[in-house]
């Protein structure tokens, strides 16, 4: 983004973020390019863009996750630079090099950074000689069943079985026992060979009752590091977030302090510059938290940081992007009340199982501390080549009472009809005792949902869903 | 005779058993994809597996014939 030059972003990514990031570049007074696949072309995020260029057919390989594709149309159109939103490129250093060297500004952090945190096993081993606390764990990829049997016993059951080079929740499963571990590592390794052409796997330490909390940092163009708060994200399925808040109700003053010292220094081993997302296990009879993983782009739930602290993250990232300062005063940010992110998805709300389809009718509430960032409209089409989130509904009050109820009165006025959605299971969620007594965790889903959370399937009848991303079946 | 009908539009990813086949209940027959998920399709209750409908790749919307176990 040169000065004086009438500026563009080109938008990698499409649905509801795809549209929150133009939102901000439209504010800005920048062009927005959009880019889609044919499956798309209805969507708001192009009847919204100032330009938009096909890139490809509706499989995301073919067109989200073409580099070459959004770097042509990045040259048509002429943009200045790229943001790539979360998911499909945005965490491929290989991209953002290629966005680099093609003279356009990368909206994201630096390739290095995203390739030293890309490697889980990488970024533990980096994180623990930075000082941040990890839990037991394997510190060299496990290549076999009986080295995975061997630090299993070494770490002490149960354990979590992870795909070094997955993320989102791919590939990730449980293990209380030995035959557990067996049957375990080889689905693992199997599907972290499929879908990432690397089937290291890290075993470590499962923490039972633990809480899903996660540090917002920003590396400043200046080289400081600062933290932005926490998000507690305990509410999943199938590894997959359901909602998120902020502040987290099971992080009290001395814990948050010691989270965000952490996160910062996690940020700064690496050089980090832009937003990035520290997340930590919390164990909920210790009170200590363990180092997960860094996401190195902006978190589906960076709103409910936006919501308390009035921060707009997209805005930021374009500034250090840009080698500018952020326009926020970095020493005096005070955040106010709660916010509460609800990911809207079309699914099922009993099973969780996907429900794509035409939407015949889509209305979304609004009020006081009410913010709705959507990818739909009414005779949009959702395809089934994409992952299920419509919308997120965030809302926002003085207290987590407030939030609350706020959210059950929107929820109640949100109404999608078509696809199936999870708004039921939301409205359950907010009246279920233990999420509304703030005293949760990552398991609080199947308490709500007993038979249809298990890790690697439903219990019972019927299909079982298993997460993965097809995106990333390379090497199917 | 069982129909296995799908539950939503999916892709068929990847075909399991053939037909001909004995299935004991809940042995996977096919597998199904939609929306980043991989959806095992299962046998309701054991048989022998008469008419398989759909190949790898073919794209089925809801209500769609998957397999007719006996």
């Amino acid at each position: 983004m040169l000065p004086g030059v009438p500026d563009s972003v080109l938008i990698a990514n499409r649905g509801e973020i795809a549209r929150r990031i133009a939102r901000t570049v439209r504010r800005l007074g920048i062009k927005v390019i959009a880019v889609y696949s044919e499956a798309d072309a209805d969507l708001p995020f192009i009847s919204e863009s100032d330009e938009a260029v096909l890139i490809g057919p509706a499989q995301a390989a073919l067109s989200y996750l073409n580099a070459d594709a959004i770097l042509a149309a990045a040259e048509r159109s002429r943009a200045h630079a790229i943001h790539p939103g979360y998911g499909f490129l945005a965490e491929n250093a290989e991209f953002a090099q290629r966005v680099i060297d093609a003279g356009l500004t990368w909206i994201g952090p630096s390739p290095d950074a995203i390739e030293q945190m890309g490697d889980k096993i990488r970024a533990r081993n980096l994180m623990a000689a930075a000082g941040l606390p990890v839990a037991q764990g394997s510190a060299e990829p496990v290549t076999d069943a009986d080295d995975a049997l061997a630090q299993a016993r070494r770490i002490g059951y149960p354990v979590m079985i992870k795909a070094a080079a997955g993320g989102g929740g791919i590939g990730m499963t449980t293990a209380a026992d030995d035959d557990q571990l067996r049957a375990g590592f080889d689905t693992a390794s199997s599907r972290a060979e499929r879908f990432f052409g690397n089937s290291s796997i890290l075993i470590e330490r499962y923490i039972t009752r633990a809480r899903h909390v996660e540090v917002q940092i920003l590396g400043l163009a200046d080289g400081r590091v600062i933290a932005l708060g926490e998000r507690d994200c305990s509410t999943q399925r199938r590894h997959q977030k359901l909602a998120e808040e902020t502040p987290s109700p099971g992080v009290g003053p001395e814990l948050r302090e010691r989270m965000f010292a952490a996160a910062v220094r996690a940020g700064e081993s690496v050089g980090y510059r832009g937003a990035g997302t520290v997340e930590c296990l919390v164990d909920g009879q210790t009170g200590q938290f363990v180092f997960l993983e860094m996401n190195t782009r902006l978190q589906v739930e960076h709103p409910v940081t936006e919501m308390v602290t009035g921060i707009d993250l997209v805005e930021q990232q374009m500034l250090i992007a840009d080698g500018a300062e952020v326009s926020f005063g970095v020493d005096s940010v005070k955040p106010i009340g709660h916010a509460l992110e609800l990911r809207v998805y079309a699914e099922d709300p009993i099973r969780f199982l996907p429900s794509p389809g035409a939407i015949t009718a889509w209305e979304e509430p609004s009020g006081d501390g009410v913010r709705v960032d959507a990818g739909y409209a009414a005779g949009n089409v959702v395809s089934q080549h994409y992952d299920p989130l419509l919308a997120k509904l965030i809302v926002h009050g003085q207290d987590r009472e407030q939030a609350l109820a706020r959210a059950s009165d929107a929820l109640g006025a949100f109404v999608v009809t078509g696809p199936k959605t999870n708004l039921p299971f939301h409205a359950e969620l907010i009246r279920f005792a233990e999420f509304s007594s703030g005293d949760y965790d990552t398991s609080v889903v199947t308490r709500l949902r007993p038979l249809w959370t298990d890790d690697v399937g439903v219990h019972g009848r019927g299909p079982r869903a298993v997460m993965i991303d097809s995106d990333m079946r390379r090497y199917a | 005779m069982t129909e296995i009908r799908a539950e939503m539009v999916a892709n068929v990813w990847k075909v399991v058993a053939a037909e001909g086949d004995t299935v004991g209940d809940g042995d996977t027959l096919v597998i199904l994809e939609s929306m980043k998920m991989e959806i095992p399709v299962l046998a309701e209750g054991a048989g022998t597996v008469v008419r398989l409908a759909v190949a790898e790749g073919d794209v089925i919307q809801e209500g769609d014939l998957i397999a007719v176990i006996e």
